[in-house]
């Protein structure tokens, strides 16, 4: 187990002095400069536009090229997913949280039905939580992976976006083979999971992990030692650990500040304490850090998977609850009580206590948490996510304003954003 | 007309004919080539549909552009929009003119039924012009596609094409001075700006990437600016400014600007060739210093065809492995590095040439040599500043930490 470290900092407003100015200055024009009766110039990017990751507004206002003030326009991906969710069985809540953050949907069934669980008081089975721990872990791989791309496309490097992109396709193709979909997995059940992995999948992922650090060292090699890289991320958009506390930032973005908290060290679910893993820290909160602190995250990763893969056991992966799971399709068919369960799963659900719960995971982006209100009946009468890449949106104006419009794209690069989970 | 006159004629207007359609076939061949390039790097095939390897693809592409429905912005400035397009076009075909691009022919002296008598004498040099003035005229007529980007990025009436003007006026005219201070240490070698000049006068020692190193470093990267090319494509950059000063572009003034990046990067690639790795000269071998010959032509012709696409494939292979520049960082190394350089190094080899001079020491390949020895620190100095990956690269596991 990690040490932890609490981080207590006095509560305020950033950037912001007792009489509401601002104490930062954007990088203007010396003091005995003419005046030469110029205005700021309005800049309108995106929601369509090649580097705002999916359907981000930004409204930028520059002085020359600097940006001074930084308004991000969310909606344009709203789903209402939190509303659906009030009309939906558990689980089929599932398959809306694969829509959130559809670039590592698996983590966020993982997410929801360890919530669900949690407010039924329902345990899993060993296998199920070995399972769970591959899904998140290969879910945390692909989204870094995207992540890593496009970042380098947004700073002008393209090749390695498509070298990471045939790693992903390699996870993708075992992704399909587990859950038959790519994107929209539903891979979890309330109490279980939707399938167990096919034949050849754990010889398949072990095949990847032996292979993929090859890519990942050239493009370490391509992108960590190369000077304009390093000059285009290292001390732009910098959050200090204070800051980022502040700005209630989770993920590689709280990290790369510094601060060491990761749900898995911290709250562990899923055993993940007894995993071997280490959480990378950067010291300086900038992209370059984000950058370096992602990129050990995924060879992280890599090493839980090897030992869920070591660990993975035979036994069922769904808890003997018939309450709970839908009973197999032979069995329905086949026996009257089967039959009786499966109608009324179809067409009841499965009901949950009266309470509330809240679980945590460590997502892709960052602390990634559902909030699940039960009045008793099958469906949940209040559903909420703590988006990760919602908060630490929250954080890009505060870390561009004063930095160039380019910067701002690698800020806005760093930060992770899936539009999907912000706006749900 | 005289028989001479008539020959001068036919002459100058094949000239111009090769001239132009190896600019105009290299653009189709180096955009095929970049797509195919970036492919073989990316781990993927690149277009290989249209034509055998896919070598058709560039010519599917004009007629697409050609076809395609011509768009005008409500606020544009009409004419100076139909205009920025031609004047990005026409200097990138132009600065082909003064280059040569093999040894020369035999004059003729022949009689043809219809024309008569046609004669050229004495030898046929193989450039379109050869001009006193030599390579200042292309650096003079390539500067003049600033003013298609200016004009394109002012006439759109678009913020995005703006700020990329706006950068492109200030990056090409930034690196134009280190461009051609660059070269002024080649003319202290040459003692002219004639082309033909530097290739003879590399016949006589060695190509000049040897004694004027730094010289060729300064004028590659300036040239990498010039033609906006990343590392240093900021006027386009695509992740920020959406496609930059050409962003209301579209078919075939789009591919204006297009095919000018192109032909200013074979402009740029010849030239490297030529004045850095002796042009059409063929090394290891003075047979192709021989008098006039059809075969001496056209092996020499293939010799600079090879370097020139040396240099394209450079261009290519660099595009598609760095990430881009800054603006401040871009204009920093322009003001604050490459200039200074340029200076400094203006005068080490002006000192050097002096000392060598006075010391009696024949222009030939010794001469070559001491000049090289002369760069060979100062490379060194060089690239150990320039190459700061080197240190962070180093640092960079010491920078994040790992919890236990």
């Amino acid at each position: 187990m990690s040490e932890k470290s609490t981080v207590e900092f006095e509560l305020r407003t950033p950037g912001i002095d007792g009489q509401g100015n601002p104490t930062s200055h954007a990088v203007g024009l010396a003091d005995d400069a003419p005046d030469l009766h110029s205005d700021h110039m309005l800049v309108n990017i995106g929601p369509q536009h090649p580097a705002t990751h999916g359907v981000l507004r930004l409204v930028a206002e520059l002085d020359g090229e600097v940006v001074v003030k930084l308004i991000p326009h969310l909606g344009y991906l709203h789903s209402g997913f939190e509303k659906l969710g009030e009309y939906r069985f558990y689980n089929q809540l599932i398959p809306l949280t694969d829509r959130m953050d559809y670039l590592a949907p698996m983590a966020n069934n993982v997410g929801l039905a360890l919530t669900a669980e949690k407010l039924m008081g329902i345990e899993i089975t060993e296998r199920c939580k070995v399972l769970r721990v591959i899904a998140c872990e290969m879910s945390r791989i692909i989204a870094h992976l995207v992540w890593l791309g496009t970042t380098s496309i947004d700073i002008g490097a393209f090749t390695p976006f498509l070298w990471l992109f045939q790693e992903r396709e390699k996870m993708y193709n075992l992704q399909e083979a587990w859950t038959g979909a790519r994107l929209t997995t539903s891979v979890t059940r309330v109490g279980g999971m939707m399938a167990d992995i096919p034949e050849g999948f754990e010889a398949g992922m072990r095949k990847f992990l032996l292979e993929f650090p090859k890519t990942l060292d050239e493009v370490d090699k391509i992108l960590s030692g190369n000077g304009i890289w390093c000059g285009r991320t290292q001390g732009i958009g910098i959050m200090s650990a204070e800051e980022a506390v502040d700005y209630s930032l989770s993920g590689a973005m709280l990290r790369a500040s510094g601060v060491p908290y990761d749900v898995r060290k911290d709250r562990p679910y899923l055993d993940y304490e007894s995993y071997d893993f280490d959480i990378p820290l950067g010291e300086h909160g900038d992209v370059f850090d984000r950058y370096l602190v992602r990129f050990e995250e995924i060879r992280q990763s890599a090493r839980i998977l090897e030992q869920a893969l070591d660990r993975l056991e035979d036994g069922p992966i769904n808890v003997d609850d018939p309450r709970v799971i839908l009973p197999p399709k032979s069995a329905a068919m086949s026996e009257m009580e089967a039959m009786i369960f499966h109608f009324k799963h179809v067409m009841e659900g499965v009901e949950a206590p009266v309470g509330e719960a809240f679980c945590s995971i460590e997502g892709a982006k960052g602390e990634l948490g559902y909030y699940l209100v039960s009045d008793g009946s099958a469906k949940p009468v209040r559903w909420r996510v703590r988006p990760p890449a919602f908060i630490n949106l929250a954080a890009l104006p505060k870390m561009s304003e004063g930095h160039l419009l380019s910067d701002m794209i690698a800020i806005n690069a760093s930060i992770d954003i899936v539009m999907g989970e912000v706006d749900r | 007309m005289t028989p001479e006159l008539k020959g001068f004629l036919l002459v100058a207007s094949l000239k111009i004919l090769v001239a132009f359609s190896l600019v105009n076939v290299g653009v189709i061949m180096v955009i095929w080539a970049e797509r195919r390039v970036s492919a073989f790097l990316q781990d993927r095939l690149g277009p290989n549909r249209v034509g055998p390897l896919g070598l058709l693809q560039s010519l599917a592409d004009g007629v697409k552009n050609f076809t395609k429905e011509e768009t005008y912005p409500a606020e544009a400035d009409p004419v100076v929009f139909v205009l920025a397009p031609v004047l990005s076009f026409i200097p990138a075909m132009l600065a082909a003119a003064v280059i040569p691009f093999g040894s020369p022919l035999p004059g003729f002296d022949m009689t043809l039924p219809i024309i008569g008598q046609i004669v050229y004498s004495g030898e046929i040099p193989m450039m379109i012009a050869d001009l006193p003035i030599g390579f200042l005229f292309i650096l003079a007529i390539t500067s003049l596609g600033v003013y298609g980007i200016v004009m394109a990025g002012w006439s759109s009436n678009n913020k995005y094409a703006f700020l990329g003007s706006l950068r492109g006026s200030a990056q090409m005219v930034s690196y134009e001075i280190a461009m051609g201070m660059g070269l002024v240490a080649l003319m202290i070698l040459v003692g002219n700006v004639t082309l033909t000049e530097a290739i003879a006068r590399q016949q006589e020692s060695t190509w000049f990437i040897f004694p004027l190193f730094i010289g060729f470093f300064l004028f590659a990267v300036s040239s990498l600016a010039e033609t906006n090319r990343l590392p240093f494509d900021l006027p386009e950059t695509e992740s920020e400014l959406v496609t930059g000063f050409h962003t209301e572009y579209s078919s075939m003034k789009f591919s204006m600007f297009f095919m000018a990046e192109y032909a200013n990067m074979i402009t740029a690639s010849a030239m490297m060739a030529t004045l850095f790795f002796g042009g059409w000269d063929i090394p290891f071998t003075t047979w192709d210093e021989g008098p006039a010959s059809y075969l001496r032509f056209f092996a020499t012709f293939g010799v600079f065809l090879a370097k020139t696409w040396m240099f394209m494939l450079t261009f290519i292979w660099i595009r598609w492995t760095l990430p881009r520049f800054r603006f401040d960082q871009l204009m920093q190394l322009g003001w604050k590095f490459m200039i200074p350089l340029a200076l400094g190094y203006i005068m080490l080899i002006a000192t050097t040439v002096w000392v060598l001079d006075t010391r009696g020491v024949e222009f030939g390949i010794v001469y070559s040599l001491i000049l090289f020895a002369v760069n060979l620190p100062l490379t060194y100095v060089l690239f150990s500043i320039l190459d700061r990956g080197k240190v962070l690269g180093g640092s960079q596991h010491k920078r994040v930490k790992v919890s236990a």
